[in-house]
Formats: structure tokens, sequence, C-alpha cells
């Protein structure tokens, strides 16, 4: 079962606080295959960046088993498995672009020369080619996360972790990246774990769809998108995709939303 | 326009006024002075001339230089002893909770101590032979602003930071090296330039207080008393001289440090 890049059976995270324990994850089943593209998607408080961060393993859950290409979550972390972006770009401001692309290179000792090769290529998988010099605090923010988006992936890996990397940036800029982002996934053949709270953007970007709801954070429903593997702008206006943005939008909000000309 | 004229201009001045500016004050000043001295001769006796001073200054900089010399080495040897103390000791607390516990009350305790106020016993303590005492007194009052900013500077790490580093798998010591250290490298520098002044007053006001015969605070003392205060200023513009070089040359540090850390 080594071709699945995630295997969740029955997770849940209790987080003890002051106030007693606060159930953030419950009873998750979720599976990704190699190279499948999944958007977790949900209102705030259904612990979809809770999930993201254990199978990073950087929160542990505390009930149920986690695969990551079939080891513990802990061990495919320490073997660099997965890369990871975040909502904030986390770009170290005393490096330069290239020196924070290879940031985890350099952690794991990789040779300068080796360093500055794959710095160059990642440059030009996210087309920064001409800023590799730069201080991130002379970048835009859709920049950064570019760059943080080439950091993640300086170690190849097999599995890409995105905890709503375009939350922060405007309409123009995120559909721009949202269709990088998938030429990149191709590129690579990587899987990707998406979190997100916009409907478009985990319809136009998933293989599969997750929808969580919360109190206590659980999947509700898991919809295949079936729009096939070419991800272009004229998909963004075709009827597929509106009728799953409706699928989407009416597992969110549990009930069929009653349209206008249907009363 | 003359409704407007009233008003304060909210831009900030041109960078050549923000130079000159100071130097015509202070040239003003010592024209009221010279004029209040030398000219209307309406000034107490002890207030010599500006020319007096400056011709003092002319006639005996070989001396006034080796004293500064002394005072300067006490006051380095003190800045650095304090603040690879305040370091280590900054580094322990926030690594181990029980020392930070342990020394934040001791620190708050030295720091309302009037350092001056130990100085007689010190010198008595080490010799009336010793600079020791001075460089103590000077590496003591060094010591508690460079331990407060670097303890602050070493909480700083934000956490997408160390998001970042425990998902590219770094050890302890390379998230310290990477990530813990250049974040708190501004706030050693802003340490260090409040504790140069610091230090420089410390060792200077420890000499009034016995020891060995030499120094700047030495030489104040003795002129000041023997009537020679033409002399007495030369030596404080001698002692003023090194605290405005330790003052630049940190200010300098900490402005090309501080210039990446706004991400």
């Amino acid at each position: 079962m080594t071709d699945l890049a995630v295997n969740a059976v029955g997770v849940g995270k209790t987080f003890g606080t002051k106030e007693g324990d606060v159930v953030a994850l419950t009873d998750v089943d979720l599976t990704v295959e190699a190279g499948e593209f999944v958007s977790l998607i949900g209102p705030s408080g259904c612990g979809k960046s809770t999930l993201l961060r254990l199978i990073a393993d950087l929160d542990s859950a505390t009930t149920g088993t986690l695969e990551i290409f079939g080891k513990p979550a802990k061990q495919a972390r320490i073997d660099q498995d997965y890369g990871i972006a975040f909502q904030q770009a986390g770009l170290l401001p005393w490096r330069t672009v290239g020196g924070n692309m290879a940031l985890p290179l350099e952690l794991h000792g990789v040779t300068k020369a080796a360093r500055a090769t794959r710095v160059t290529q990642l440059a030009e998988l996210v087309g920064l080619t001409d800023f590799v010099d730069r201080y991130p605090d002379q970048l835009s923010g859709g920049m950064q996360q570019r760059v943080a988006i080439a950091r993640a992936l300086a170690e190849q890996p097999r599995l890409l972790l995105m905890d709503e990397p375009f939350g922060a940036l405007d309409e123009m800029t995120r559909e721009y990246l949202q269709g990088e982002l998938t030429r990149i996934a191709a590129e690579t053949g990587a899987a990707v774990v998406f979190v997100t709270h916009s409907i478009p953007e985990a319809v136009f970007l998933s293989d599969r769809v997750v929808v969580m709801s919360p109190r206590p954070g659980r999947i509700t429903e898991i919809l295949p998108t079936n729009l096939g593997p070419s991800r272009t702008e004229a998909l963004r206006e075709s009827t597929e995709y509106f009728e799953r943005v409706t699928a989407v939008r009416e597992a969110l909000h549990g009930t069929p939303i009653e349209r206008a000309n249907e009363r | 326009m003359s409704a407007l004229a009233g008003r304060a201009d909210p831009r900030p001045p041109a960078p050549w006024v923000r130079v000159v500016a100071p130097i015509v004050v202070g040239l003003a000043i010592l024209a009221v002075w010279f004029l209040l001295v030398d000219v209307l001769h309406a000034a107490p006796r002890a207030l010599p001339s500006p020319v007096a001073i400056l011709t003092e200054v002319g006639k005996h900089y070989g001396i006034i230089l080796e004293d500064m010399g002394i005072t300067a080495t006490n006051a380095l040897v003190g800045l650095a002893a304090g603040t690879i103390l305040a370091i280590v000791l900054a580094a322990l607390a926030v690594t181990f909770r029980p020392i930070d516990g342990m020394l934040a009350p001791l620190v708050a305790a030295l720091a309302v101590v009037p350092i001056v106020a130990i100085t007689p016993i010190l010198n008595t303590m080490f010799g009336a032979s010793s600079q020791f005492g001075r460089q103590y007194v000077a590496a003591i009052a060094a010591f508690i602003p460079v331990f407060v900013n670097v303890l602050r500077g070493l909480r700083q790490t934000r956490p997408v930071h160390r998001d970042v580093l425990r998902a590219s798998a770094a050890s302890g010591a390379q998230t310290f090296r990477y990530l813990t250290l250049p974040t708190a490298l501004p706030y050693l520098l802003t340490g260090l330039r409040i504790a140069s002044s610091v230090a420089v007053i410390a060792a200077l006001v420890a000499e009034y207080f016995g020891g060995p015969a030499d120094g700047i605070g030495t030489a104040i003392a003795t002129y000041a008393k023997s009537g020679r205060a033409a002399l007495a200023f030369a030596y404080v513009a001698g002692g003023i001289a090194i605290g405005l070089v330790l003052f630049l040359v940190t200010s300098l540090l900490e402005r090309l440090v501080s210039r990446r850390t706004s991400v």
C-alpha cells in the first residue's frame, strides 16, 4: 500500500486547554493517492488546518493511525517526503530569495554547488529567475508565496502540503498562482493536499474535494471533480465547473440550495 | 496660503537638514558660552571659556589621550565581559525555564543596585593598583541592557518560521543557528549600543572612588578640585569623545544588521 501518499484511519486530535479538552478533529478517514490533488475545504474551526499539521507532523494525532507513503508521519517528516507552504510565506528576511529556496537543502548538508544548481531549477519553475539575489522585502506578496512554494519543492518531495497559501493574496494573483500550481504539480508529479476556504479554488485545482464541518471537526463528504488533467482558464467558465462549484457549496451547507427559478 | 503657514509641515526634513541642524545648534551654544564668559564676563569663575578649554586640549593632548586609553580600555573590557556573560545567561534562560525563573529576579535586583555605590568597596577589595574594580563595575553596568535585550530577542521567533524549520527536519542546534540567533541579532546590537554608553559612564565614574591614579575620571576630579577648571573640561571632552566613538560604532553595526528584518 505504499503508493498511497496519505493514509489516515480514525484520526482524531484533542487539544487540552484550561477550560477543558477541545476536540479539533474526530474520526477522520482519508486516503490520498500518489500524484493526486486533494483539497480540504470547510468553515473555520472544521479542523482542516489541524489535519494538514498532523500529516506534516507539526502536531501529533491523539487517536488513530496516520501513514505517509506507508511510514509514520514523524519518519516521513525526517525523510523529507513532503514539502509544505503556509498562508504566510514565512521567508527568512535576512536570506536572499535563493538562500530561502535552498534553506532545506542547506539544513540537510547538500553541497554548495548542488544547491546552486537546484536553486536555478527552482527559480525557473516558479518564474523568479531574475529575483534570486533579491531579499524577501523587495518582493510582492505573490512573489514571496512563489518563493515559499519553491522552498517546499526544494527536496523534490512526492507530497506537497499547502495551508491556504493564496489566502492573503488578491483575486488576480490568486487565479494566476492557481494556474501555476496546477502546472507545477503536473510537472513534478507530486501529490498535493491543499487547505482552502474558497470553493472555486478547491474545484479548479482538485481531483477530489474533501468537505469538512466544525464542532467537532470531521469529514462530511468527499466529492470527485472529474474535470480531467487539464486545468486551463477556459475551465473557469465551463458548465461542469459551475456544477462542481454548486455541488461543493451544497455539501458545505448541508442541504440543496433552492434556486430562484425553481420556486 | 496664510491659513496653512501656521501649521507644522508633516513631511520629514531633508537629510542635509538633519545633519546641519544639530551642528548649527551646537555652534550657537558655543557662541553664547563664549559671549557670556569672554565678552560679558558674566559667568561664574569655575566655568572656563571654550577657547581656554581648546587651548588646554592643545597643550595636554598627549596625556589626555593616554588617560582616555586607560578609561576606554576599562570600558571595553567591561563591555566585552558583560556582553559575553549576558549572552550566555540569556541563552541558558531561554533554553531552561527554571534558570529563567532563577535569573529574572536576580537581574531585576541587579538593575536597581546603584552600581557606583559598590565601587569604593570593589576598589578596596582589589587594591589601589588594580584596574579590575573599574572593569568589574563597567561589566555589571553593561550586562543588564544586553541581557534584557538578548533575552527578548531570543523569544521573537515567529511560529511560521519555527514550523518551516521543523517541517525541514532541522535539529535543535540548526534551529538555533538558522533561526533563533539571526532573529535575536538586532536585539543584541540594540543592547550593545545602550551598554556601550553605560559602560563608559560606569568606567569613568568608578575612577572618582579611588583605585590607580590614572584615567579620565581621576584627572577630572583632581583638576576640578585644584582650580584648573579649563583642564578638567578638556578631560571631559576626552570622555565625551570615548562615549561618542563607541556609540557611533555600535549604532552603525545595529543599522547594518537591522536592514533585513522587516518581513
